[in-house]
C-alpha cells in the first residue's frame, strides 16, 4: 500500500517536472513587428508566436527573455538562454560562433529614404549621404562590404535608426524589408517615406533567412526545432501566425 | 578571450579615445563657463539665483543618460524644433567653407551648435550636466572662503569686482581642486553615454567590436582598459597641480612618502 502510494507520488513527481519543462528563448523586442515590448513589459510578435508554437509542438513551455541585440549571442553562449527567436539571419560569420536550425521566414532587405530622395543607391550616389543602420545586423555587413565608403551610423536597436531618418539625421536607411514596411512605413512616424531602390538577398551578407539560433553543442534541440518549424509549416500553425501579421507567405 | 580583436581595430579604438577625450575636455570647458557664473549667483540669492538654483536642482536630479536622451531623440520630435536654426544652421552658414585649411575641409556650420548632430547634443548635455555639478563644488568653496581673506581684500581698496576676480574666485577655485579633480574623472567616464546616441567614443567602439564579432567582454574589457588608463593620467596630472598650488594648505607633509599611485603615505613619527 505505501509503496504504490510513493510510486504514485513519484510518477506525479516526474511527469509533473517533464510537463512543466521550459525552453528559456532569449528575443529583442524592438523590432516590430517581429518582436515588440508592450506596455506592460512582456514581448509580442511574429517571433514571439512562432516560439510559443514550436514550444507547443514540441510540448515544452517557453520562457521569452528580452535581450539586447547587441548581446543575444554572448547571452546564449553564457547559457542565459537555450535559443534564440530574434529573427536572426543564418550568416557565415554568426556560424562560426553558434549553430542555426533551418529557417523559418525569409525576406529581402531594402533601403528607406524620404518620397523626395532626389539620390540613387549606388556608390555615386550615396557619397555625401548618411545611412542609417542597426550595430551588427547583416544590415551593416553588407553596407560595410558593398559601400566601404559611405558614412554609416550604427544604432543599439532598430526603431532608434526609424526614429533618426523620420528626423531627418540620416538620408536613408537600410533593413529587412518587412520590418522596413510594418514597423515604419505603414506607421504614422514613416509617412513621406518609401522603399528606395531594389531588393537585396546576397548569401555573403544576408544569408539563408532567419533561423533560430542555438549553442553548437545542443544538436538534439536544434534537429528538434527544426522538425517542429517543419510541423508546423505542415499543420497549418504557421499559416495562422503568417496571416495574423502579413497578408503575403513570408516563409 | 581575444584580445587581438582590439589590436587588430587599434585604429577604430584610437578614434574612440580622440572623441572621448575631445567631448570630454570641449564639455568641461563650457561647464566651466556656465559654473562660474552660476555659483556666484547662487551665493548672491535672488531671482538669478533662484533660477541658478533650479538649474543646478534640475541638471544634479537626473540622470546624463535621461538628459541625454531627451535632448537627441525627445527634441527631434517636434517639427517646430526640426524647422529652426537650431536644428540645423542656415544654408548660406554651411556652404562657407574654407576648402583647404591645413588638411582639411572647414566650415563656418562646424562651430554653430546644432541639434542634428550627435555631437553637439552630446556636448550640449553633457556641459549643461557638467556645469550643474561644477557650480555646486565652487558654490561651496567660494562660501567657505574665510571672511578674513575678502575683507582684507575690501580693506586693501578693491572694487566688489575685483575681489571676485582676484581674491575669492582664486581662492575658491584651489580649494575645489580636489573635487574637481574627481568631477573630470566623472566626466570622462559620463562621456560613454555619448555611445548610445550613434558617437563612436571609446565605449561606442567597443560595443562595435563586440557586435561584429558577436562576443560579450573583448570590447568592454579593451574600453575598460582605455578608461582606466586615461584615468589614471588624470589622477596624476591633478596630484600634480594640487601639489603645485594647494602647497601652502600643507597636504603633504615634508616627511610624508610616496606611495603607489602617487598618493602620499603618513609617515609614524617617532
Amino acid at each position: 500500500m505505501k509503496q504504490t502510494f510513493m510510486a504514485a507520488v513519484a510518477t506525479i513527481l516526474i511527469t509533473g517536472a517533464a510537463s512543466a519543462e521550459t525552453l528559456k528563448v532569449c528575443a529583442e523586442g524592438a523590432y516590430p513587428p517581429f518582436s515588440v515590448t508592450t506596455e506592460s513589459g512582456t514581448l509580442e510578435g511574429f517571433d514571439i508566436d512562432i516560439a510559443n508554437a514550436l514550444c507547443d509542438e514540441l510540448g515544452m513551455t517557453c520562457e521569452i527573455q528580452a535581450t539586447e541585440w547587441d548581446g543575444i549571442i554572448p547571452a546564449l553562449l553564457e547559457k542565459k538562454c537555450d535559443a534564440i527567436i530574434a529573427s536572426m539571419s543564418i550568416t557565415e560569420e554568426r556560424k562560426k560562433r553558434i549553430d542555426f536550425t533551418t529557417k523559418y521566414y525569409n525576406t529581402p532587405a531594402k533601403f528607406i529614404a524620404a518620397d523626395n530622395a532626389d539620390f540613387e543607391i549606388s556608390a555615386e550616389g550615396l557619397e555625401d549621404k548618411v545611412i542609417g543602420v542597426q550595430r551588427g545586423t547583416i544590415h551593416q555587413d553588407f553596407m560595410e562590404g558593398e559601400y566601404p565608403d559611405v558614412e554609416l551610423k550604427l544604432y543599439g536597436t532598430q526603431d532608434e535608426v526609424y526614429l533618426d531618418l523620420a528626423a531627418g539625421r540620416v538620408d536613408a536607411i537600410m533593413q529587412d524589408s518587412i520590418a522596413g514596411k510594418e514597423g515604419f512605413l505603414d506607421q504614422d512616424q514613416g509617412k513621406g517615406f518609401s522603399f528606395i531602390g531594389g531588393s537585396y538577398s546576397i548569401p555573403k551578407y544576408h544569408g539563408d533567412g532567419a533561423g533560430i539560433g542555438v549553442r553548437k553543442e545542443d544538436k538534439a534541440l536544434k534537429y528538434a526545432l527544426s522538425a517542429a518549424i517543419e510541423a508546423i509549416l505542415k499543420n497549418g500553425q504557421y499559416g495562422f501566425i503568417n496571416a495574423k501579421y502579413f497578408d503575403f507567405h513570408i516563409y | 578571450m581575444n584580445f587581438d580583436l582590439a589590436f587588430k581595430h587599434w585604429d577604430l579604438f584610437a578614434q574612440g579615445v580622440w572623441m572621448t577625450l575631445h567631448l570630454t575636455a570641449l564639455s568641461l570647458f563650457i561647464g566651466m563657463m556656465i559654473a562660474v557664473p552660476t555659483a556666484f549667483a547662487m551665493l548672491r540669492g535672488g531671482i538669478a539665483g533662484n533660477v541658478a538654483h533650479g538649474y543646478v536642482y534640475l541638471f544634479r536630479g537626473t540622470p546624463l543618460i535621461v538628459q541625454t536622451y531627451l535632448l537627441y531623440y525627445g527634441l527631434s520630435q517636434f517639427e517646430v524644433i526640426r524647422d529652426s536654426w537650431f536644428w540645423r544652421p542656415p544654408s548660406y552658414l554651411r556652404k562657407a567653407c574654407f576648402e583647404d585649411f591645413l588638411y582639411w575641409k572647414i566650415c563656418v556650420a562646424d562651430f554653430i551648435p546644432s541639434l542634428r548632430s550627435a555631437w553637439w547634443c552630446a556636448v550640449i548635455a553633457f556641459s549643461l550636466n557638467s556645469g550643474a555639478y561644477v557650480a555646486e563644488i565652487l558654490r561651496g568653496a567660494l562660501k567657505n572662503t574665510p571672511k578674513g581673506e575678502l575683507e582684507a581684500a575690501r580693506a586693501m581698496g578693491l572694487t566688489d569686482k575685483q575681489v571676485r576676480k582676484l581674491i575669492h574666485l582664486p581662492s575658491a577655485i584651489r580649494r575645489a581642486l580636489p573635487q574637481y579633480g574627481n568631477e573630470v574623472i566623472f566626466m570622462l567616464h559620463g562621456s560613454s553615454v555619448a555611445s548610445v546616441i550613434t558617437l563612436q567614443d571609446i565605449l561606442g567602439t567597443g560595443r562595435t567590436i563586440n557586435a561584429k564579432y558577436y562576443v560579450a567582454y573583448e570590447g568592454f574589457l579593451s574600453a575598460a582598459f582605455l578608461y582606466l588608463c586615461i584615468t589614471y593620467i588624470l589622477v596624476f596630472l591633478f596630484r600634480a597641480v594640487e601639489r603645485h598650488y594647494l602647497k601652502h594648505l600643507n597636504i603633504a607633509e615634508p616627511s610624508a612618502k610616496r606611495g603607489w599611485f602617487g598618493r602620499t603615505v603618513a609617515v609614524p613619527a617617532r
